[in-house]
């Protein structure tokens, strides 16, 4: 099977949909031409095959590379636009948080926005917190959008082809370490569901849920902690918006243990959310109190040292679940 | 109008630090695991940042964005406190927190400084504002790029700073890039300061290359500023000689664009310019340059031994006092 990054793999599911659907077009800062020169990053090469019409490169306007989006869905095309850094949907989020999200039903389902927002995100790269700040939590509080955050290469590239095709809304978070992390990706034609989360791998002890590039944070614990006998379940979320109840709490009612992991900042955080429901509906099931692993209540700091403990890592799990096992 | 000659000496000594700040950093930031983050440089810009400095007085502000080294270190800011933060060290000026990208000097009237594209306009609005509103003299100055002037936050700020005449000066940094696209293909104006007449507010355009032509337009828009006349947007024309930053190959910028506009060095104009008018000798040239490299010396030694913040140390300057 092919070795792709994340990267790569998005830019396979872009390609695949423009060949298929002539309504799709790209747009955003950078996506034909970019300051970088590397075939590692998503639209590379994608201007080239596709030409300027399709591949639009747009002024620093955040409000209006969204604003495009909505406006072009509603009159029948599929964009697929890029916001560079997720600090930057904050000026595009009035047009997908005030208007992508609810134009739909004020139009009393009359009206349809077809669009994908990719963004990019996470921290480990030292540029701060105006550059890394995860922001999922505040767009799946947004009711209208739907939040997909693909934790491999092979499910980027399903899932973006899914999102594409979907008649809403969809924001697509792609995690920038997970571009230089290779992994195989299916030749063939294939589709993710959107809403279907996976258990990446089974154990009797704990849940850990986690999403995007903390998956590959929960695997490496979980493996480390096999040698001490605990048994870890690790089901990677894949979209938080619809969110798979019916898998997370499966694995819950199975090991009656739950921790969360996710990089963005704890409160308010997407692990709370994940908790309520998990509280909600299976606490008769719960042998012990749930625990939260995440980036701490601070902006991401530029300081080597500082930035690497701002980032959850696997000691941290480790010890979470330690703590309630 | 005459620039004295001691102004001229201030752009030359304040372009020459940030030459040789930004020469070692071009070298640094190669070096694997040295510098985090991105690196940003203003090589062949200086001019700009000297001149508009030069003009400005101590109790003036600047709010700068990414590309802010020149900005700094033309207000004053210590050059060993900025090389500290850029490596991340706790004696950096911002403690580690901020990194090249945001640095804040606020000891200099510049505390803040953002990397996201367009923040600083809305900013400088409002310290403008709370310098009418205290009945001062000072004025604000935002320095902002080419592209910023395509987000909305421009024309909004434009637009209120004329709608309440405040002491503003917007000073756009047109090194005819923004990010991998050329002036022309990110905008249909031909000159930024056109923009003015929208809001309206008078638009000058200046040699962004040639420090005593920024100084001299600086100083006349602070004049109208401080005097209750409102903002200026000044455009100031210049190349970005280097990549958006260091990682960039710059595969889009034509090789003879880029080998002509280092010919119009500006750091070279001022020096043959002080060189033939008598107001500068060889010697004290070579002076100035050693002065410069000495400071800068200086700046990446007291980085290098300088250590790492603790990690409970993430935690402070979140809120005024901790929670
Ligand atoms: C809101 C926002 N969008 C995008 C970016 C990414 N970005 C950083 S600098 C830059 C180009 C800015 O060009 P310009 O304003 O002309 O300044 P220059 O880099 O040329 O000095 C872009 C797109 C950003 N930092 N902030």
């Amino acid at each position: 099977m092919q070795q792709l990054g994340m990267g790569q793999a998005v830019q396979q599911a872009l390609r695949e949909e423009m060949l298929r659907d002539p309504n799709v077009f790209l747009a955003g800062e950078g996506v034909g031409v970019s300051i970088h020169f590397n075939p590692y990053l998503p639209t590379h090469g994608l201007l080239e095959e596709f030409g300027p019409e399709r591949v639009k490169d747009t002024p620093v306007s955040e409000q209006a590379i969204a604003g495009l989006a909505v406006g072009a869905s509603v009159a029948g095309l599929r964009p697929v636009v890029e916001i560079m850094f997720n600090p930057f949907f904050t000026l595009a989020s009035d047009m997908i948080v005030n208007h992508a999200a609810k134009l739909r039903y004020l139009s009393g389902g009359k009206s349809t926005f077809p669009l994908v927002v990719r963004i990019k995100t996470g921290a480990g790269f030292g540029a701060g917190c105006q550059h890394s700040h995860n922001l999922e939590a505040w767009v799946a509080h947004s009711p209208g959008l739907k939040v997909v955050m693909p934790s491999s290469p092979a499910d980027a590239k399903g899932l973006l082809k899914s999102a594409i095709r979907d008649e809403n809304p969809v924001v697509f978070l792609e995690d920038m370490t997970l571009y230089f992390m290779p992994g195989p990706v299916p030749q063939e034609e294939y589709l993710t569901p959107i809403g279907k989360a996976e258990v990446k791998r089974e154990g009797t002890h704990v849940t850990v849920v986690a999403w995007s590039k903390m998956v590959g944070v929960a695997l490496k614990a979980a493996s480390q902690l096999a040698e001490e006998g605990i048994d870890v379940e690790v089901v990677d979320l894949r979209s938080l918006v619809p969110l798979d109840k019916e898998t997370l709490l499966g694995s819950v009612r199975k090991t009656g243990r739950l921790v969360v992991l996710h990089e963005a900042t704890r409160t308010g955080g997407f692990a709370g959310e994940i908790c309520a429901v998990v509280m909600e509906e299976v606490f008769w099931n719960l042998k012990a109190p749930f625990r939260r692993v995440t980036g701490p209540d601070i902006p991401v700091p530029v300081s080597p040292p500082l930035e690497r403990f701002y980032i959850p890592d696997e000691e941290k799990l480790k010890a979470a679940i330690r703590e309630i096992i | 109008m005459k620039v004295p000659a001691e102004k001229k000496m201030e752009m030359l000594r304040s372009m020459l630090l940030t030459r040789a700040f930004e020469d070692a950093l071009q070298v640094l930031c190669q070096i694997q695991g040295k510098i985090p983050g991105m690196m940003i440089l203003c090589t062949g810009q200086e001019a700009v940042a000297s001149g508009v400095c030069a003009a400005l007085q101590n109790e003036d502000f600047i709010i700068s964005n990414h590309r802010s080294h020149g900005h700094l270190l033309a207000k004053g800011a210590d050059p060993k406190a900025l090389m500290a933060e850029i490596y991340g060290k706790r004696t950096g000026c911002n403690k580690g927190k901020s990194g090249t990208l945001h640095l804040a000097v606020p000891e200099v009237n510049a505390p803040c400084t953002t990397t996201v594209v367009g923040g600083g306009l809305p900013i400088s609005v409002g310290v403008a504002f709370a310098q009418k509103y205290r009945k001062e003299s000072a004025v604000t100055v935002c320095l902002f790029g080419d592209g910023a002037a395509d987000e909305g936050s421009f024309h909004e700020s434009l637009n209120l700073a004329s709608l309440w005449q405040l002491p503003v000066l917007f000073v756009c940094e047109n090194n005819l890039y923004a990010g991998a696209q050329r002036f022309e293909e990110h905008t249909r104006v031909k000159s930024i300061a056109d923009r003015a007449a929208g809001y309206p507010m008078p638009g000058v355009v200046v040699d962004g290359n040639d420090a005593p032509a920024v100084y001299t337009a600086t100083l006349r828009a602070r004049e109208t500023a401080a005097n209750g006349g409102g903002p200026t947007l000044l455009e100031c024309r210049t190349y970005r000689c280097r990549g958006h930053g260091e990682a960039d190959p710059q595969h889009y910028q034509p090789k003879e664009e880029i080998a002509l506009w280092k010919q119009r060095c500006p750091i070279l104009k001022l020096e043959k310019e002080m060189l033939q008018k008598g107001i500068l000798s060889a010697e004290e040239l070579e002076k100035l340059r050693e002065d410069s490299r000495k400071a800068v010396q200086e700046a990446v030694r007291f980085a290098e031994e300088s250590p790492w913040p603790d990690v409970a140390e993430a935690f402070q300057d979140v809120y005024v006092s901790d929670l």
